[in-house]
This record gives structure tokens, C-alpha cells and sequence, in this order.
């Protein structure tokens, strides 16, 4: 399959003009100013945005805006440029789901082999897999005698080396990281926070793009896939899931993000919950 | 639910009140810790207070040590909104019984996530 074809983002694709329209656009209601390396982070930003308008590229949904003058398209444009999406333990109910349900159940059906594998799918700058790698460390000290492997892969090259250093911005900690943890895992340079090696460790990184040829992994007992299939065509969608349900061990759970659904997709998954959280289990 | 809002600078006050009234809460405001102990007195309690540390006439931090020695103020969350910004103020904020810290700048989204570290998110 063409990635380029089916998932907008992963290439910069994206008009001079269309760029400086929205960075003018930003700077005037937002006060941001966007750095001119970041045509990328603009176009993977406005992506779902310009499908869920049904326009065929990002380029062609800000034509659409331009031209029509949409005040409420402008504010949906600053919303998505402005808003980090990327943050520790994002999605509570997620994370009471894993801690309280999903990893509680892996440990006991792991308990012969001590051994777990969990894929972090979309990392970005790391917040996801290092938030995973705390979370075991708090609740599961138990795991300390297991191998226990977190891979954290992303498409873009570029967040995987930020996210490998394991720094974050004052910025990125402030957000969902609760302070007790910062002050047990981080230690501080400056503006700078670096999360502890002892963690850093516990997380592989490796490029993938989830719509091309994954790379040779191992079956996953845990696999978190949220907030990244928006990015897809629901041909894409079918053939990630049909994927994910491959890599996962007869074991394992799938996460997708707060809203996701797999609605008009079959790929072989039965739905489970706790509580507000959802997950996806083989079909039995 | 109910806010008190706790910081010197009147444009801070501003902006977080306006906040925490479009998340729902009803706020109170307060100019240093001892208007803020005040307030409280006055309206009985609060669910949640946002505390700036530097102030004038009682700081941040002492108005935290006040309020944990109250056991009348046991249930009140208390998150930090300051500019100081060290490991250090962290370990001290925590230690006099703070819940959670916010470190400024901030922005809405940041305070919604802070309020459900605290137990009182949507």
C-alpha cells in the first residue's frame, strides 16, 4: 500500500501559502508563533480536521477556509494548532482501566512466563510509554522480577529522537503528570526536566508507520493505539486493525483512544469496558 | 462546586476565576493568604483552592500550613498556580500539604487536567 496516499501527515505536503496563511492565522488570534520547520506539525494537526470537512488534503481545506472566511473553521484551526495533545497519563479512565482491569488480568495469565510485551504505536514525544513505564513501577513492583519490554514507536523520526532523551519542556510536565511523581521520576536542568534513566530504560524506541510494513516485533500483550488512527481512510483503518489483531497474543488487549471506535470495521476484536474505558480483546 | 481563587496580581485572579466559572464552579477571590483564611471562615469552605506562592501579608505556602492545620479545612483540595518553578518548591508545596502544582504559564486546558489529579475532573 502507498502510506503517502492514504494517511495524510506523514508527508509535507503542505503549500507555502497555505502554510503562512496559517501560521498568520495563528499568530493573530493566539499570539503563537510558528517556526517555519514546522509545515509537518501543521499538516498532521489540521489532518483529521480537513477530512472530518470533507476535503481531499489539507491544502485543499484551507483553500475551502480562505474562501470562505469561516470564523468558526478559523477558531477549529487555532484550537487544533494550539492545543498539545501530547500528555502523561492522558486519558484517565484509560489509565484506571490498565491499572485496575487490564494489567491486574496480564499478570495472572503471564504469571508462568514473567513476561510481558507492550507497544506503545503512536508514541510522539514519549509521554505515552514512559507514563506506561511509571505506571508499572508504581502499582506493579512485582514486575521488577519480570521481563517487561515497552516499545514505543511513531512515523515521524524527528519526535522518536526527542523522545528518546526522555526531556521534557516545563510545559509538557505540567501537563497530566501528577507533582508527586514528577519529583520521584524527573530530575531537573533549568527549564529542563529528564525523567530517570532506571524508566527511560524500561522503553524502546523504533520508527514504524502504522499504514506501511510494520517491522518485525514480537506478539504484544498490550497494544496502545490511541489518538492515531483519525489520521486514516477507513481502508487504512481496516488494514492497521486487521494488523494490531496479528501482533496481539491471544492474551492481549487493545487500547484505542477516548472516542475511537471500530465501528464499520470487522477486525476481529470483542469489545470489553471498565467503567468509562474501552478496550479490544480477540474474538473468542 | 466551589473555588477560591488566592493570588496577588489582580489579572491573575481574573483569568482563573473566569476559568473555573466556565468549568462550573462558583469563585471566591482573595488577594494573600490571610484575606484567603478570611474567606473561608466567611463562607465555610471551599472544594478547591488555587493558590499563588508569593503574596504579600501571607504567602502561599503559609496559607497551605494554615489550612492543613484546620481539620474544619480537611477536604479542601488545594492546587498551587506559581511561578516558581524549582524541584525544590515542588518537594515544599507537597510537604505543607498542597495536592497538586501548576506551574505558570498556564492555560485552561492545563488547570482542567490538574483538576482531575485532584479528584474533582468531569
Amino acid at each position: 500500500m502507498d502510506s503517502t496516499s492514504t494517511m495524510v501527515g506523514t508527508t509535507t505536503t503542505l503549500s507555502n501559502d497555505a502554510f503562512e496563511f496559517v501560521r498568520s492565522l495563528i499568530y493573530q488570534q493566539a499570539a503563537i508563533v510558528i517556526d517555519s520547520s514546522k509545515s509537518y506539525l501543521v499538516e498532521s494537526r489540521l489532518a483529521p480536521l480537513a477530512r472530518k470537512e470533507g476535503a481531499s488534503s489539507v491544502n485543499a481545506f484551507l483553500r475551502q477556509v480562505r474562501s470562505q472566511r469561516s470564523v468558526s473553521l478559523q477558531q477549529q484551526i487555532v484550537d487544533a494548532m494550539t492545543t498539545n495533545e501530547t500528555l502523561f497519563f492522558r486519558d484517565g479512565p484509560a489509565f484506571d482501566a490498565l491499572r485496575l482491569q487490564v494489567i491486574p488480568e496480564l499478570i495472572k495469565q503471564r504469571s508462568a512466563e514473567k513476561s510481558l510485551n507492550i507497544w506503545s504505536a503512536a508514541s510522539s514525544t514519549g509521554q505515552e510509554p514512559y507514563s506506561i513505564a511509571m505506571l508499572l513501577r508504581e502499582c506493579f513492583p512485582e514486575l521488577g522480577a519480570w521481563d517487561v519490554r515497552i516499545f514505543a514507536t511513531d512515523v515521524s523520526r524527528e519526535v522518536l529522537e526527542a523522545a528518546k532523551k526522555g526531556q521534557f519542556s516545563q510545559i509538557e510536565i505540567n501537563r497530566g503528570l501528577p507533582a508527586a511523581l514528577l519529583l520521584k521520576y524527573f530530575r531537573q536542568g533549568g527549564t529542563r526536566w529528564t525523567i530517570r534513566d532506571d524508566i527511560r530504560q524500561m522503553v524502546t524506541f523504533a520508527p514504524c508507520n502504522l499504514a506501511g510494513d510494520w517491522p518485525s516485533m514480537p506478539k504484544f500483550d498490550l497494544i496502545l493505539m490511541r489518538n492515531v488512527l483519525i489520521y486514516f481512510d477507513m481502508v487504512a483503518k481496516q488494514s492497521i486493525l486487521t494488523k494490531a489483531n496479528r501482533s496481539l497474543s491471544c492474551v492481549g488487549s487493545l487500547l484505542l483512544g477516548n472516542g475511537e471506535t471500530m465501528m464499520n470495521i470487522d477486525a476481529g476484536f470483542d469489545r470489553m469496558t471498565y467503567d468509562k474505558a474501552v478496550y479490544y480483546k480477540l474474538k473468542r | 462546586m466551589n473555588a477560591l481563587v488566592v493570588d496577588d496580581s489582580r489579572a491573575m485572579r481574573m483569568i482563573l476565576t473566569r476559568i473555573m466559572t466556565e468549568l462550573g464552579f462558583e469563585t471566591h477571590e482573595a488577594e494573600n493568604g490571610q484575606e484567603a483564611l478570611e474567606c473561608l471562615r466567611r463562607v465555610g469552605s471551599v472544594d478547591l483552592a488555587l493558590v499563588d506562592w508569593n503574596m504579600p501579608v501571607m504567602n502561599g505556602l503559609e496559607f497551605i500550613r494554615a489550612v492543613r492545620a484546620n481539620p474544619r479545612y480537611a477536604d479542601i483540595r488545594i492546587l498551587m498556580v506559581t511561578s516558581e518553578t524549582d524541584f525544590g518548591n515542588v518537594t515544599e508545596a507537597l510537604a505543607a500539604g498542597a495536592d497538586e502544582y501548576a506551574m505558570k504559564p498556564f492555560d485552561r486546558s492545563m488547570i482542567i487536567d490538574k483538576l482531575q489529579l485532584v479528584g474533582l475532573g468531569a
